[in-house]
Order: C-alpha cells, then sequence, then structure tokens
C-alpha cells in the first residue's frame, strides 16, 4: 500500500546539545592572559623574519611560518581601523544593545585587536578615533579584563 | 595541475532552496538533489565510483554528520565515501582531485544544510577564537559589518554602491525556479530597511535558508562518453589568516592568488572580456563588490565603479548572478555548489529564464571562513 503523505501533520523534536570543554591558552596566551590579570599590561609577540608585531601573540607568524619568540610591551592605546554599531539582541555580546565593537590597531602592534568599544555613543565614533583600554577591577586572566577601549 | 584537460562536470542537481524545509531530513534533500543530478548526467549509482558529502558538524547538530547522508546519496551501497566541512566548491576540488590520482573515474559530490534548524548567531559565534575572540560576542553579521565598513573606508565604496547588488540579485532571482525570495527590492528599499549591524542593512544580507546540492565530475573517457560534458579548464584554492586582525579586511588577497591560479590553468588573462557568465558568492552585499577586484573583473578598489557602470547587470558586460545569488537565498555550505552548478547550467544553455546568451566561459566562485577567509575559483567551459 503506498500512502499520500501530502496532508501529513509535520512534526519537529526538539532538543539542545550542551557540551563542557576545557581549552588550553597555551603558554604565549597564558602569558598574555596573565599580564593582562596581575598587570594591566598588553603585550605582543614578534616575527624574527618580518618583524610583525602580533597582539593577541602569537607563537608562530601568521605570514613567515616561523616562531616569534621575542616579546614586545604594547601600549594600552591605539588607532579605531573598522567599527559596527550592533543592533539586534545577541546572548553572545556582554554589553547592552547597541554595542560597539571594532578593530584597534595599539601603538607598536601591527596587526588588528578585535573588542568592545565604551564610553562613546554610537553616532560619535569614528574610525581614526584613538582609544585607550579601559580595564575591568576584578580581572580573572580572560581577554574581557580589558573591559572595553574608550576614545581618549 | 595536469590532466585537467581531461576533467568534465556531468549532471548537476539542486533542491529548491527555502526557509524552512519543514518536510525534509538531511537525507530527503540529499536523496533528491542526488536523483536529480544522475538524472541531468544519465547515470544510475552503478556509474558512480566514489562519493563525497559536504556538511558542517556544528550546523546538523551530530557528529560526523556526513553518516546521516550517505544511505542518500548511494554510500550505503559499498562506495568509498569521504567528507568534506567547508564550503561544496572545495568538496568539488576534491571530488575532481580524486579522479585525477587515477583510482576513480568518477566522483558524486554532494551538499547540504538546514540553516532553519539551529541558532546563526551562536552557530557562527563558533567559528571564532574560544579565547580571544568569542567573548566579544562576534558572529557572521557583526564581523561582516566591521569588513564592510573597513571596505568603504579603504576604498571610498559608497552604501549605494552595495545596496546596487542587492537590486540587481533581487531583480535577478526573480526568473529563478530555486531561489527562496523573489521579490524585487528598489536602491531606497535597500538604504531604507532595518539597521543590522552599521553599515549592514536587513537587505545586504542574506537569508538563512535550507537546501542541497549535487555534482557529478567524470574523467578521461568517461568524460567523453558524457551526456552534456562541461569542462573544467581552471580552478584554484586559497586561504588568508584566520585571526580577522591579521588581515586587512578591505583586501580579498586569498580570492586574488586563486583566481589567478585558475586563470593561469585556463589561459585566461583578461577575465571581464574572456568571462561570459560569473557565478560569486555574494552572502553580503558588499562582498560582490569586493570579490569583482578580488576576481580582476575591475582594479582593486573599483567595485563599486563597476557596479555603476552596468558592467555586472544581466545585459551587462560580464553579467554576475543571473541566478538571483545568495542575496535570494543562502544555504550554507551548499553555497558554492550552487554557484557552480549554475555556471555549468549557463555554459549548457541550460539555465532557463536566467540564461545569459552565448556563454562559452564561465565562472564560479566559494568561500569559507568568516570575512571571506578562503576562497575557490572554477572556470568551466566548452
Amino acid at each position: 500500500m503506498t500512502t499520500d503523505l501530502k496532508d501529513q501533520e509535520l512534526l519537529v523534536y526538539e532538543s539542545r546539545i550542551k557540551v563542557p570543554y576545557t581549552w588550553s591558552v597555551g603558554e604565549v596566551g597564558s602569558r598574555f592572559l596573565t599580564e593582562l590579570k596581575d598587570n594591566k599590561r598588553i603585550w605582543g609577540t614578534k616575527c624574527p623574519m618580518c618583524e610583525a608585531v602580533f597582539v593577541p601573540p602569537k607563537k608562530t607568524c601568521t605570514y613567515c611560518f616561523v616562531t616569534c619568540h621575542e616579546w614586545v610591551e604594547l601600549k594600552d592605546e591605539g588607532v579605531l581601523q573598522t567599527y559596527t554599531v550592533v543592533r539586534y539582541d545577541s546572548s553572545l555580546i556582554p554589553g547592552k544593545k547597541p554595542q560597539i565593537m571594532g578593530v584597534i590597531q595599539l601603538d607598536g602592534a601591527d596587526t588588528g585587536l578585535v573588542h568592545l568599544i565604551g564610553g562613546v555613543s554610537p553616532d560619535q565614533v569614528k574610525v581614526g578615533m584613538r582609544l585607550k583600554a579601559v580595564f575591568n577591577d576584578k580581572r580573572t586572566g580572560h581577554i574581557l579584563d580589558i573591559k572595553h577601549f574608550k576614545p581618549i | 595541475m595536469s590532466g585537467i584537460d581531461n576533467i568534465a562536470i556531468v549532471g548537476v542537481g539542486q533542491t529548491s532552496i527555502e526557509r524552512n524545509k519543514l518536510g525534509d531530513t538531511f537525507a530527503d534533500m540529499v536523496f533528491e538533489a542526488t536523483q536529480k543530478a544522475l538524472e541531468d548526467a544519465g547515470m544510475t549509482m552503478d556509474d558512480i565510483d566514489n562519493v563525497i558529502t559536504t556538511s558542517n558538524d556544528f550546523w546538523d547538530g551530530r557528529t560526523i554528520s556526513t553518516m546521516a547522508v550517505g544511505d542518500a546519496c548511494g554510500a550505503g551501497m559499498g562506495k568509498n565515501m569521504s567528507a568534506l566541512e567547508g564550503d561544496g566548491t572545495f568538496s568539488c576540488f576534491y571530488g575532481m582531485t580524486r579522479i585525477l590520482s587515477g583510482v576513480y573515474g568518477t566522483s558524486l559530490v554532494v551538499a547540504h544544510v538546514k540553516g532553519s534548524e539551529s541558532e546563526n548567531l551562536q552557530i557562527t559565534n563558533a567559528i571564532f577564537d574560544p579565547i580571544y575572540m568569542r567573548p566579544i560576542g562576534l558572529d557572521s553579521l557583526n564581523t561582516a559589518a566591521l569588513q564592510m565598513r573597513r571596505y568603504m573606508t579603504k576604498y571610498g565604496i559608497s552604501e549605494e554602491q552595495c545596496a546596487k547588488v542587492s537590486v540587481k540579485n533581487h531583480k535577478n532571482a526573480m526568473k529563478n525556479p530555486y531561489a527562496q525570495i523573489k521579490k524585487e527590492v528598489s536602491l531606497e528599499d535597500v538604504l531604507d530597511s532595518r539597521l543590522i549591524a552599521d553599515p549592514l542593512k536587513l537587505y545586504d544580507c542574506s537569508p538563512i535558508s535550507d537546501a542541497a546540492a549535487a555534482v557529478i565530475i567524470a574523467g578521461g573517457d568517461r568524460a567523453k562518453k558524457a551526456k552534456k560534458p562541461v569542462w573544467v579548464k581552471g580552478v584554484g584554492y586559497c586561504a588568508d589568516a584566520f585571526f580577522l586582525g591579521d588581515r586587512d579586511l578591505a583586501d580579498a588577497v586569498a580570492l586574488d592568488m586563486a583566481a589567478s591560479k585558475a586563470f593561469e590553468m585556463a589561459e585566461i588573462t583578461d577575465p571581464l572580456n574572456e568571462i561570459d557568465v560569473a557565478e560569486v558568492y555574494d552572502a553580503f552585499s558588499y562582498m560582490e563588490l569586493m570579490w569583482y577586484e578580488g576576481l580582476g573583473f575591475c582594479p582593486v578598489g573599483g567595485g563599486g565603479k563597476l557596479i555603476d557602470k552596468g558592467v555586472t547587470e544581466m545585459d551587462g558586460e560580464l553579467p554576475v548572478n543571473p541566478s538571483g545569488g545568495l542575496l535570494s537565498g543562502h544555504p550554507v555550505i551548499v553555497g558554492g555548489m550552487i554557484r557552480l552548478a549554475e555556471a555549468v547550467l549557463q555554459v549548457r544553455g541550460d539555465a532557463g529564464d536566467h540564461q545569459v546568451k552565448g556563454v562559452n566561459t564561465a565562472l564560479a566562485h566559494g568561500i569559507n571562513g568568516a570575512c571571506g577567509q578562503s576562497h575557490c575559483v572554477w572556470i568551466v567551459g566548452r
């Protein structure tokens, strides 16, 4: 017997996946996050070949495929390269909407750091603006030990 | 790459693209696409030497998501089945190289996704590094917005120029029976649409979609004996840095390199004049302009002017996305494979109402990763 399923009510099965992980931060990342926590200092690594300074620091140069041994302390200030103002609800974004986020090139770094922007309204934020890191009083060794970057 | 002269795409199949294909499981969609590709090629499963599936475990919500669709593409009949996670253009590249290895005469490559079944923001947040980037709340929308502003700033591209892509592709989709969104939008509609993440507006963004596609590739005598072979002239695939801050988001360096490889193989020196139609990965309006530049259709920074001149319109010198592209339906994973299938149909003259006249050479493009981290370019022709 063949059955026509045209009028069959269609069901969906609701479920969720929740799996705990413990991701290794690595030696390089551990030093970077510990410096944020203990000293409110931002460090990068420098490639011995192309001399690019990476922040967050990299163990391996993205461009040259060699180990970056040298550490360089960066200023906690930089320039806003690009930004967006997030207008939608997202439980993944730490702040309240509209939240500004951007790519900041810290003084002394050759790469951009993606982070939150605060202390400025959406209509005042501009590409090229100078920004400074605002650290949380309570720090845990986390990228959000920097609360956000605010205009100087 | 030797042997490229002997590789052809001999059959293509795609399901309709819909917001929610409630009546279909992953396997149902893959079965439909596979059947259509076999019928298109005039083949049966006996003609298929190996099978490659394309899927994403996180999007599917299961480990080894390929296993869930193996039966639906004939792999359960004792075939060698392999899997790729990424865009369908990359799995077709893999299917082609398996033939070039000399072990197989044909490859069936399938791809599927159901964006409707999970949460786009959570899935795309997980693209990013868990230590440095996920906690910021990055996802596919806000990172595209960062790239759009960087591109506009560096090259003086306007929001209007980006919006023109959306207007063009929505208009083209009206003639594609598989398109999800069939609605013409005006320049004002796009510019006045809801802000998602400045400067991205609703109609700059592709929708969430469900679909599957299948492509059959053949080599040597198997290709020559095919009913309607479309020959692979060139293909290139290159990846860029993972961390967004390690790239200048305004420049598609990896696309430039992938296109150069494909053009060299296809002996193309003047893409704008030598390519008759292109299907590119327009996940967001501004991306199509960036890809024009990476593909050498115009100088770097010239994407805005190219669309202003109407070059890529249906009646232009080089129509881009006559199918309506991804702005009218964006099944991730499947997206690039549909671009390749559409390029094949255009070369054969089988693209129906959205056929471009006199196509000898077509280009298809797929991307994977945030802000176009990796790119695959195909040149197919008679």
